[in-house]
């Protein structure tokens, strides 16, 4: 998995709540077999439309989003994740995620940043306001920053944390305690 | 003091360390077509078999088409991803459900249905409706394609144990009033991200009183209001829906231990609810999500935010529209929510006498080949038919319309499914979330109606 460490880019503000991953990522794409290929219908039905937010070409190579309250709600499509970071997005800033999609980031090396409504508000507005505006996420320290004084803490589980910083693989992990699993099973015949 | 979640949760760690996830053990993995491939490829390049493929079932249900199943798949790359299913099952030694088997269906029909799914289980599936089979007391959720892949290799999962919300109602739903009613009206309350973080036990007389597929169709719907799961503690009613079923124990000894599985009389939840389930009523959704959500009584709220606008908009209603004026295109009864053998019966019951209104076109999908079996020797197929409504084969279907069934641009459908969202059903597509009674009532009208008020023939 694609470690993630520090990263500098372009914010794009998708201004609504409830972003369910319907939206992210229709039904009708999610019929491939491969991991690839989605990014291309990122928001399909959203992006037919030209006044769209991210068809806006100021946003163009934006790999920050920033969205309302309980992003990535509704079905558990993984499909979401990978057309979010195929299209370039590598965190998403929300005052709020569901749990199976933020799950679902941190597996593909993908930062959800949950920090208050006033603070997710405000880095809205700033996007809104200043062409080209970018934030650096710095998963070390734990800190959103701008270059116009912004300068946040965000909390994410330590473990987390760490395998995110180490770009390490779930499973390899689990493997290590194979013995357990095999006293567990053992016990519960 | 454990709860009910503790005790699932506590029976199947695997091994726990401060600052870390724990590992929880899998019982029962179910997969399907659409959220399997790219686990299975994962596999296969780091060289790792499927760890227990005795504790892994699969079906095929999202992609299937519910028409004439003996010709080939139209669409060649859903023939492809079901293709590609028959050859990763065969390939790892995996017991598949394929398309014409007669224990074929929606993933959550046919677990409890062979009675794979059972008390005192942890259950998972790459589809977030898991959730379901809580209904049996059992620790179930849905999981990405790459937690799917971890299942697969580990038989585990780890896992952050999430905080527990127990919903207690009060009082008996009215008649009319169904455990789809009965979810809605709780999303109505709690919202879409009410449960976030959060298993739910749902408790009380009105829980009690539900039927396995009634506390099935609650269960299902615990994703909708952002819950990491639901369950319910099993019981008699319980025991009585597993004898006889196929992959259950029978034993004594199995029940002795499924009567342990229920929350300690004192034990503490993180947040509680209180439901007055004597007070809802038949639900009707007006939105894009599910808590947008009003009982069919009343009318199309006043928006009160961008949001509310833009559902508006999109579903094309005026605020202050009485709900019973509310014209439909299209009913379909059907999903992991409300299509099984009482679903069908309730709906068919309903029609029973009718025609459905000429402006509409309906279809049933029986949740499973078996439910399918059971409503025709009972005769439903018939009713249906008889009503004007289309008889399909079971799968998934037009609750996210990756086959065939979907709505057109602008269509409106009555559906007893679980989501709402935009384009769910088809692009430009106005879904409005009901029971199968209110579904079937509003075929027949054309509208949506009170099915407590219908003359029954």
């Amino acid at each position: 998995m694609q470690p993630f460490t520090k990263h500098t880019g372009l914010v794009a503000p998708l201004d609504r709540a409830n972003v369910d991953t319907d939206q992210i990522i229709p039904k009708q794409f999610l019929k491939r077999i491969e991991r690839t290929g989605f990014g291309e219908f990122l928001f399909y039905d959203w992006r037919s439309d030209p006044d769209f937010v991210l068809n806006e070409p100021r946003y163009k190579g934006a790999s920050i989003l920033v969205a309302g309250k309980n992003f990535g709600c509704g079905s558990s499509r993984e499909h979401a994740p990978w057309a979010l970071g195929e299209f370039g997005f590598r965190a998403i800033v929300a005052p709020s995620f569901a749990d199976i999609f933020a799950n679902n980031c941190f597996k593909n090396g993908m930062l959800p940043i949950a920090l208050t409504t006033e603070q997710v508000e405000e880095i809205m507005s700033r996007a809104q306001q200043h062409k080209g505006y970018e934030l650096t996420v710095d998963l070390e320290r734990q800190t959103i920053e701008d270059s116009r004084g912004l300068s946040i803490l965000f909390v994410v589980s330590e473990f987390q944390r760490y395998c995110l910083l180490e770009g390490l693989d779930d499973i390899g992990l689990t493997l290590r305690h194979e013995d357990l699993i095999r006293e567990y099973e053992a016990s519960h015949r | 003091m454990p709860t009910l979640f503790d005790k699932l949760w506590q029976s199947h760690v695997v091994r726990e360390a401060r600052g870390e996830p724990t590992l929880l053990y899998i019982d029962l993995h179910l997969i399907h077509e659409v959220t399997s491939p790219q686990a299975f490829d994962g596999l296969r390049q780091a060289g790792r078999k499927v760890r227990r493929p005795d504790l892994t079932f699969g079906t095929v249900d999202h992609n299937v088409p519910t028409t004439d199943r003996s010709l080939p798949i139209a669409d060649a790359i859903a023939a492809n991803q079901i293709e590609t299913l028959r050859r990763n099952c065969n390939e790892f030694g995996v017991q598949l459900y394929d398309i014409n088997s007669p224990e074929q269906g929606i993933v959550h029909v046919i677990g409890p249905e062979l009675g794979l799914t059972r008390p005192g289980m942890t259950i998972v599936c790459g589809d977030s409706h898991t959730s379901t089979h809580g209904a049996f007391g059992a620790l179930a959720f849905g999981i990405g394609t790459s937690e799917v892949e971890h299942v697969l290799a580990t038989q585990c999962l780890p896992q952050n144990k999430p905080l527990t919300m127990k919903v207690e109602t009060h009082g008996a739903l009215p008649e009319g009033v169904t455990a789809k009613d009965l979810a809605l009206g709780i999303i109505g309350t709690i919202g879409t991200d009410g449960a976030t973080g959060c298993v739910i036990e749902y408790a009380g007389e009105a829980v009690r009183s539900l039927s396995m597929e009634g506390r099935m169709t609650l269960c299902n719907m615990s994703i909708e209001a952002g819950a990491r799961a639901g369950m319910i503690a099993p019981d008699e009613t319980t025991f009585a829906y597993l004898k006889g079923r196929r992959f259950s124990p029978d034993s004594d000894e199995a029940i002795g231990y499924w009567r342990t599985l229920r929350s300690d009389d004192d034990a503490q939840f993180d947040r509680v609810v209180e439901i007055d389930a004597a007070q809802l009523e038949p639900f009707v959704t007006w939105g894009t999500s599910p808590g947008m959500v009003v009982p069919v009584t009343s009318c199309v709220p006043d928006p009160a935010d961008e949001a509310a606008e833009r559902a508006l908009k999109y579903m094309a209603l005026e605020p202050r529209t009485n709900i019973q004026a509310i014209t439909i295109d299209r009913a379909f009864i059907g999903s992991c929510t409300n299509a099984r053998i009482e679903d069908l019966r309730a709906a068919a019951r309903v029609v029973k006498g009718y025609r459905i209104n000429s402006s509409v076109s309906a279809m049933v999908v029986p949740g499973s080949q078996e439910v399918k079996r059971a409503a025709e020797r009972e005769g439903l197929d018939r009713i249906f038919h008889e009503a004007g409504f289309e008889w399909r084969e079971a799968g998934c279907s037009m609750c996210l319309g990756m086959n065939e069934d979907i709505l057109q641009p602008g269509e409106r459908c009555a559906s007893t499914s679980n989501r709402n969202f935009e384009g769910r059903q088809g692009r430009g597509g106005r879904t409005h979330l009901v029971s199968p009674m209110m579904a079937a009532a509003a075929a027949i009208k054309g509208h949506f109606t009170d099915v407590r008020t219908w003359q029954f023939k």
